[in-house]
């Protein structure tokens, strides 16, 4: 996998069906998808390993991750399917104001497995 | 930020050097990137620590999209004057403390409060006084108060070939479509990152190469509904679901597609793909030199999968709580065939038309008729994004697919989708009335 913001984080790895915008489709203050057309509305990513196949929508997307870091309802860390510099951007802003991680890396699904999901690892 | 020895076969012009840079205190990522001495002077922080602070942030960014340099560019708009937390208030703080200025003419985005109608803020104290604390801090910055999400409506938008750096996912689509001016998806920070240094990174839609047709939608459907403003909605939800982030080249089309199609298509398919670009052939100005390259897919679009796009956007309630038109802004044009349809007419149930004060100030006489009407005109911000619509019985009709497609869950509304003429119709009415495709 390709480090597009270093760093080490491991979670329960949380598989999204489809791209996600955060902006409209991630609520900071609960952690969990809003966008009611998403196959994974409803479910909390806070605090999980997130693969997202691809961004989408929003170019607000890197203010609710940052807020979302800052809260600490972010997912501990992002693996992308195709980069995204709209998420990287939100991650390095959030770790400059509050010295927080939210690492991403681009990677294919299969290198992820399954469970508990560890990022950065050497 | 990468070490300078381990890529010994990279030429680097003599002017470029190559140094490690620290953002938040960790290294970030893992390419190199040549820079200009004039990056090395904003790093070195000879234009301030704004700047210095804008630009790490900027390599970082570029590191990660792959780009072996930055460009100049030589206009931005900014979306990160929109509210959405405690968290872009404090980076835009930092900068503007730091003495961050923009270098290069910039407009701003949509914000949460409407400064000519604040009355309209239905949210709470804390976020309206955050929210314009945001607002301030990007006019220190140097941006202009233009708060408009169609920044491609103003008298000096970008032409074509300019390099820029936008914010707003339907400016980006339509700076790069219909201006072919070239701009990436500029997301919140970088924006004005990007601004404040006047670089950005030299890869994908700021070169040729990035900006050609990988793929191809081919639309076969009656003629007459390319005489329809929802065709172009429900072929921009198309494209979005199709292309994902590719550049694709649409077939079928012809001059009816004018620019307020075009803005709804691109609106409609940046919302439910992220599509940056796409080309008309024979329409938008780069269709016929860059659309050209090998499309590794086509798909045909035909009237079931338009049709089948448009009702996932629209509810089947007969019900009207409230009407709202003009996402993204209206244009000069839009307000004045508003105008025409509501001449006369009295709307009995609250109806937004959301522009930018910069359009409002062209035509001072339509919106006279839309006020006489019982229209409500929002500028500096939009319904969809901030609490103006109050609690409503009933679906909120719009034009939009981009209002259609976020309303729900921004707004917990239901949402009835018709054509402009069936919005105003519908508001006489008091209940969903749809025609045309819909119907």
């Amino acid at each position: 996998m390709r480090a597009l913001v270093a760093g080490r984080a491991s979670g329960d790895l949380v598989v999204l069906g489809e791209g996600l915008s955060l902006w409209g489709g991630y609520e900071p203050s609960t952690g969990r998808v809003v966008d009611r057309r998403h196959p994974q509305y409803g479910e909390s990513l806070a605090g999980k390993i997130v693969y997202m196949p691809h961004g989408r929508g929003s170019s607000s997307s890197s203010s609710v991750l940052a807020e979302a870091m800052r809260i600490g309802t972010a997912p501990a860390g992002l693996v992308l399917g195709e980069q995204d510099s709209i998420l990287v951007i939100g991650s390095l802003v959030g770790r400059l104001l509050y010295g927080i991680q939210c690492p991403i890396y681009v990677g294919d699904l299969t290198e992820l497995g399954e469970g508990v999901v560890r990022l950065g690892e050497p | 930020m990468g070490a300078t020895v381990d890529r010994p076969h990279r030429s680097r012009a003599a002017t470029s050097e190559v140094r490690l840079v620290h953002v938040g205190g960790h290294r970030s990522s893992v390419r190199e990137m040549r820079q200009s001495a004039g990056d090395t002077a904003i790093l070195n922080g000879e234009l301030g620590e704004g700047a210095r602070l804008a630009l790490e942030l900027v390599v970082a960014a570029g590191e990660s999209m792959g780009a072996d340099e930055l460009l100049d560019i030589n206009g931005a708009h900014i979306d990160g004057c929109l509210y959405h937390g405690v968290a872009g208030l404090d980076f835009a703080r930092r900068l503007a403390d730091a003495g961050g200025v923009v270098v290069v003419p910039t407009t701003l985005n949509v914000a949460s409060i409407d400064l000519l109608h604040p009355n309209l803020y239905r949210g709470d104290a804390d976020t309206a006084r955050r929210a314009r604390q945001l607002m301030e801090a990007y006019v220190e910055m140097g941006c202009r108060p233009t708060w408009t999400c169609a920044p491609y409506q103003l008298a000096d938008r970008p032409a074509l070939g300019d390099q820029v750096a936008w914010g707003e996912s339907n400016a980006i689509v339509f700076a790069n479509s219909v201006l072919g001016a070239r701009t990436n998806r500029y997301g919140d920070f970088l924006d004005i990152c990007c601004a404040l240094t006047g670089r950005a990174p030299a890869v994908d839609l700021h070169t040729d190469d990035g900006r050609r047709a990988t793929m191809a939608l081919d639309v076969e459907v009656p003629d007459s509904w390319l005489d329809e403003d929802l065709f172009y909605v429900g072929l921009g939800i198309v494209l979005g679901r199709v292309a994902g982030t590719r550049v694709a080249t649409i077939t079928g089309l012809d001059s009816r597609a004018d620019e307020d199609r075009l803005k709804a298509l691109g609106a409609a398919a940046a919302s439910s793909g992220a599509v940056a670009m796409f080309h008309v052939e024979g329409i938008t100005p780069e269709s016929a030199t860059l659309a050209s390259a090998p499309i590794e897919r086509r798909t045909r679009v035909d009237t079931s999968s338009i049709a089948s796009a448009l009702r996932g956007l629209t509810g089947d309630t007969t019900e009207l709580g409230a009407v709202s038109v003009g996402t993204p802004h209206a244009s000069v044009a839009e307000l004045r065939t508003l105008a025409s349809l509501m001449d006369g007419m009295r709307s009995v149930v609250p109806f937004y038309v959301n522009t930018s004060r910069d359009v409002v100030a062209e035509v001072p006489s339509a919106i006279a008729v839309i006020e006489r009407f019982g229209g409500t005109v929002v500028t500096d911000t939009c319904t969809y994004i901030t609490p103006i619509i109050g609690e409503v019985t009933g679906a909120v009709m719009t034009n939009s697919g981009k209002w259609a497609y976020y309303a729900p869950g921004n707004l917990g509304v239901e949402v009835a989708l018709g054509s402009l003429p069936d919005c105003v119709e519908s508001a006489v009415a008091g209940k969903v009335v749809v025609s045309g495709l819909l119907s």
